[in-house]
């Protein structure tokens, strides 16, 4: 993370840089289980805080990552907000950084808005979810939690189920994981699955009982009801019925396997009431470690803004 | 940015494993002496070269009083008060405090005591895991130039320096050798 000032997806990051993060995390973990979970590493620290799509789960964790580490926090829903009255994106965020704001963490429906705001902006962005295309610090999550059961990530066999085509954390699990060496299965209906999947260096199969034999970690997606509006499903309850990960269908994962769901769940959907309840599932051990995720990725970018590296290229050459 | 160690030449050789030993061996008395035993004691090492130090007083102590006491390990990147003048952020290792220190007697263990700003970060990264009855530093070199008004309880060897000198403390846990050296920036390092 030496000279990154934002992080906005997985697929550019280095194994270098991931493997950093994790490690930072696991310190921040720590503190975490402290009396007083609270360091003064961000004191005098902004973070803005501009959620346009609907969060519970990940701004929370944010905002207690920020939190943690003594920055002051801004939060801005897009309901309550100058967007009603159709100030842009880019001029939103130009005025809040005219306020001396530091990190902007921004989740946006639309892929790749992140990456336009980081152009526009000197503070540094992270990318809190952006339509389609990737929710790094949820990828990241899921690693850390993965590592911290199983013990490393090389060589292991996740299966992640569901809505791949939708899913940004799909593709932040991919793409991370791919890259620190585990071998990753993905399993859905081919409607609701990339097309080029198999590019990203995954296997595809439809059979949910193929995906998960032998398997190490399940990552269970949740359906997104609110983007199914193309007639991609026939039926919830269809889905269910071929995709829905049961215990019986467990069965043929790893005895030890872990359950992991970014959540919120639709229980009976895509996960069967005894699994959301199987004591082998992390699902609120992710929750947890979200937010030393969080703390991690903010330590790492804070400093990293272009004056300094600008200054220290400067130093570097006198 | 940090010197590199191709910069600098070793000026002087102040201790070898046996004199490492011995300070030890003094400071390891004069803790349990201070301290009338080993009851209330717990040892908190400072990430790096505090941690095996403290480890082999917590050995020393049970030579001596057949107790083994509470060992911590102490990571204070997270206090520090120039993470707004570093461009790259330092690597953030775990903090091992396995023990309640409420009403303890908390030995901070550091190799070498210099600005006193390492041990300001320390006090308050400790004071965030609860409130000891005292809390004593043991360093293996005093080296002066103090920044702030922090003093030592246990001193191993007070070195006289200049500024422009380095107190490498070589141990075999870190550097896989036994040695306290001075080390001074070369002709073509920078001043």
């Amino acid at each position: 993370m030496n000279n990154r000032k934002d992080l906005l997806g997985l697929e550019e990051a280095t194994v270098e840089e991931l493997g950093a993060i994790l490690d930072t995390a696991e310190a921040f973990r720590g503190v975490l289980d402290r009396p007083i979970k609270k360091v003064p590493t961000l004191r005098g620290k902004t973070v803005a805080n501009l959620f346009y799509e609907p969060s519970t789960r990940t701004r929370f964790s944010f905002e207690l990552a920020e939190k943690r580490l003594s920055a002051d926090s801004l939060n801005f829903s897009a309901s309550t907000s100058s967007a009603v009255k159709g100030e842009s994106l880019k001029d939103t965020v130009r005025n809040i950084e005219a306020m001396g704001v530091d990190f902007v963490v921004i989740r946006h429906g639309a892929s790749g808005a992140p990456h336009h705001i980081a152009k526009n902006v000197r503070a540094s962005v992270i990318n809190a979810g952006d339509g389609q295309h990737e929710h790094p610090t949820q990828g990241l999550l899921d690693m850390f939690t993965m590592r911290r059961k199983l013990g490393r990530l090389q060589g292991i066999k996740v299966a992640i189920i569901g809505d791949i085509a939708h899913s940004r954390v799909a593709r932040s699990n991919i793409w991370g994981l791919t890259k620190m060496g585990a071998e990753v299965r993905v399993c859905g209906p081919s409607t609701l699955t990339p097309m080029d999947v198999e590019k990203m260096g995954v296997t595809w199969t439809w059979r949910v009982e193929e995906a998960l034999e032998g398997v190490d970690v399940v990552n269970i997606l949740r359906i997104q009801k609110e983007r199914q509006s193309a007639n991609l499903l026939p039926s919830l309850r269809e889905y269910s019925l071929y995709f829905g990960v049961t215990r019986e269908r467990l069965r043929r994962a790893s005895p030890d396997v872990v359950i992991m769901h970014p959540g919120p769940m639709n229980r009976g959907v895509e996960i069967a009431q005894d699994v959301a309840e199987d004591p082998r599932n992390v699902i609120l051990d992710q929750v947890t470690n979200g937010v030393a995720v969080r703390m991690a990725v903010l330590y790492l970018l804070n400093g990293n803004e272009p004056a300094s590296r600008e200054a220290e290229m400067a130093t570097v050459e006198g | 940015m940090p010197l590199q160690e191709s910069e600098l030449k070793v000026k002087a050789r102040i201790a070898d494993a046996e004199g490492i030993r011995r300070m030890l061996t003094r400071i390891s008395h004069e803790i349990v002496e201070r301290n009338k035993g080993p009851e209330e004691i717990v040892l908190v090492g400072i990430r790096r070269r505090g941690v095996p130090l403290a480890r082999r007083l917590a050995d020393l102590i049970r030579e001596i009083e057949g107790t083994r006491v509470p060992l911590g390990i102490l990571d204070i990147t997270l206090y520090r008060d120039d993470l707004q003048l570093v461009a790259v952020q330092p690597v953030v290792r775990t903090t091992e405090i396995p023990v309640d220190i409420d009403g303890k007697i908390v030995v901070l263990v550091d190799d070498v005591l210099y600005t006193g700003r390492t041990v300001r970060s320390a006090l308050n990264a400790l004071i965030d895991f609860g409130r000891p009855a005292s809390i004593q530093l043991a360093v293996l070199i005093d080296r002066g130039h103090r920044e702030l008004p922090i003093r030592a309880d246990f001193v191993g060897k007070n070195v006289p320096t200049s500024k422009r000198e380095i107190i490498a403390v070589c141990l075999t846990e870190e550097d896989g050798m036994e040695e306290v050296q001075i080390r001074e920036l070369g002709e073509g390092g920078q001043s």
